[in-house]
């Protein structure tokens, strides 16, 4: 094999994943359409589209742009920060089954946020209640990292994950169990489940400057990424300031995720998820990965918040509860495929 | 002319010192085999020697203190190639080589500009991993993937190269190879330092041994010398059987004593 053949190899694989990233965004594209459409009213792809742009009667102006576009805005970029943080902690653990859930970061910003409004410190629209599940997801990611050490085993990390997400969900139970309001609680409980329901664009603008600044932290570290494929200390001898990094992604899936429970609760998984439906799409190199990631997040909690807006139920599914309930089997099935790594063998 | 010195060198993991008062002055051109037994520091002192853990003392690389040198100059001096041939993602053999053009700032393997194609291009051919340059490198064998780590190292095109126990768990055929992918490197001008446990190895490819032992540096020269028998029994605890084959030294680890 010569010079001409490795670059003529590398450039196919280049046109694949161009091709594939294309299609990704036409797919998120068409979601974001079909839900702008979907609710008490359905309204075709094509109403909506000529509303979108300022076209068609009033009503329907009113229905896509202002009833509706806040909770596709926030379903498209929740979806996107998801799929990104967990291509993110993947990439920095080298590890697949890393990611925000597992790691009980939007449980713990769950609990930063719930403790504001049943504390009373600040009504749920004020910039307090993102501001305090981002801090409170930062401290629980950085505790993760923190106790699974340098070279942190699948094993250390998972067990690590599920003590913090336990922590942070007994928390979260003994503010409800605290709590003199009934009316709060209710409200509280359902919230956690996660939803877009109803969310405006005061929600949007509460989340949305976060999520972006992760979204920037967390992608401009891509290529340190892939030099951690060769492991920690070899990506610091070829220049990989590692523990800035460590911080950095903390920090970006700090921001994203607490930006995002804050406005819609939890919602899992779709980090897990997003990255492991690429790999065979994009490669394993984790730089690669994060765009698609990001985009496969997006198409999967919009398609997840159609279908929970036409499931026939009596009352509203969550669509939290939906990412979980198609998120936790697939979880297994990784468990499985990576059993050998997780009894203690080779990764 | 000397390419790396160090002056007092000395290092401690956590609480525990490992290496103490170590001072060495090596040339470029040069095979440096590092020696000695189990827990002497051996993988300490070449981090240490990367700047890749805290140290006291001083360390010069090309004649620039190491502690100015920030992290990109200091990748772009040392090709550092660790135990174990860790690869955390089945990623194309290609792409593996061409992290090493990382400290040059081709961060992306899909577009190294034309120096950075052909520095990885002369590393993969160096070694000889062209024919498997599009597989992952998880489905190479260890010979293989061993080879594919040196090209990595080599890509670096580093003036010193660091290699800890590259030799290790390969057939004898692969650790002649790596051995002379080593050896190659060093002919053409850079510094190579290797750790090994391999005490022929030692003796057949290195101009120079040297030999730790307890965070100390005990013995260093050629490797008849450096490896003499009064070292053998003091360090290694063990006896050798010497002979000279095609004017290269042979020392085979015997018995021990």
């Amino acid at each position: 094999m010569s010079g001409q053949d490795i670059r003529l190899a590398a450039e196919l694989a280049a046109r694949r994943r161009f091709g594939a990233t294309a299609a990704l965004i036409a797919l998120v594209a068409l979601l974001a359409v079909i839900s702008l459409g979907i609710g008490p009213i359905r309204l075709s792809p094509l109403t909506v589209v000529e509303a979108l742009f300022g076209g068609g009667s009033d009503v329907s102006q009113v229905i896509v742009r202002e009833i509706r576009l806040p909770r596709t805005i926030l379903a498209l970029s929740i979806g996107a920060i998801l799929g990104l943080s967990g291509a993110a902690l993947q990439g920095l653990l080298r590890n697949p089954l890393a990611s925000p859930s597992l790691f009980g970061a939007p449980q713990s910003a769950a609990f930063g946020a719930v403790l504001v409004i049943s504390l009373g410190l600040a009504d749920v629209r004020s910039y307090a209640l993102p501001v305090a599940a981002i801090i409170a997801a930062f401290g629980s990611v950085f505790a993760l990292l923190t106790i699974a050490g340098r070279n942190a085993g699948l094993l250390i990390l998972i067990l690590a994950g599920l003590a913090i997400s336990s922590l942070a969900g007994a928390a979260t139970a003994l503010v409800m169990n605290l709590s003199s309001n009934p009316f709060v609680v209710l409200e509280i409980a359902f919230w956690l489940l996660g939803s877009l329901e109803d969310r405006s664009f005061q929600h949007v603008m509460l989340a949305l400057p976060f999520i972006v600044a992760g979204a920037i932290i967390l992608f401009s570290q891509r290529s340190a990424f892939r030099a951690l494929t060769l492991g920690e200390e070899t990506a610091q001898s070829l220049g990989v300031d590692v523990g800035r990094l460590r911080l950095l992604v903390i920090l970006g899936v700090a921001l994203g995720v607490g930006g995002a429970v804050a406005v819609t609760g939890t919602i899992g998984f779709i980090g897990l998820v997003a990255p492991h439906l690429m790999r065979p799409l994009i490669g394993h190199d984790p730089a690669r990965l994060l765009v698609p990631s990001a985009l496969t997040g997006s198409a999967l909690l919009l398609a997840a918040d159609i279908a929970v807006r036409i499931i026939p139920s009596t009352s509203d599914i969550k669509v939290g509860v939906l990412t979980s309930i198609i998120g936790v089997p697939f979880f297994l099935y990784l468990i499985m495929r990576e059993r050998r790594a997780l009894s203690g063998g080779v990764a | 002319m000397t390419m790396l010195t160090a002056q007092n060198l000395s290092a401690a993991l956590g609480s525990r010192p490992v290496l103490h008062d170590i001072s060495l002055s090596l040339s470029p051109g040069h095979l440096a085999a590092l020696v000695g037994p189990n827990g002497a520091g051996k993988t300490t002192l070449l981090r240490a020697l990367a700047g890749l853990i805290p140290s006291t003392g001083a360390i010069h690389v090309g004649g620039e203190p190491l502690s100015s040198l920030s992290l990109r100059e200091r990748a772009k001096r040392f090709g550092y190639l660790p135990q174990g041939h860790m690869v955390h993602w089945p990623l194309p053999a290609r792409d593996i080589v061409a992290l090493g053009r990382y400290p040059h700032g081709a961060t992306d393997p899909a577009r190294l500009s034309p120096k950075d194609a052909e520095a990885v291009l002369r590393a993969m051919q160096a070694v000889d991993v062209m024919e498997f340059a599009e597989r992952r490198v998880t489905e190479l064998s260890g010979g293989e993937r061993s080879r594919v780590a040196l090209a990595r190292v080599l890509a670096v095109e580093a003036p010193v190269i660091l290699a800890d126990e590259p030799t290790a768990s390969l057939d004898p055929r692969h650790q002649i190879d790596v051995m002379r992918g080593l050896r190659a490197a060093a002919e053409a001008g850079v510094l190579v330092i290797v750790v090994t446990h391999d005490l022929g190895l030692a003796a057949r490819f290195a101009d120079t041994v040297l030999v730790l032992s307890e965070g100390r540096l005990v013995s260093q020269g050629e490797p008849a010398e450096a490896l003499s028998e009064q070292v053998m029994a003091q360090v290694f605890r063990i006896s050798a059987f010497r002979a000279e084959y095609q004017r290269e030294a042979v020392i085979v680890p015997w018995a021990d004593i």
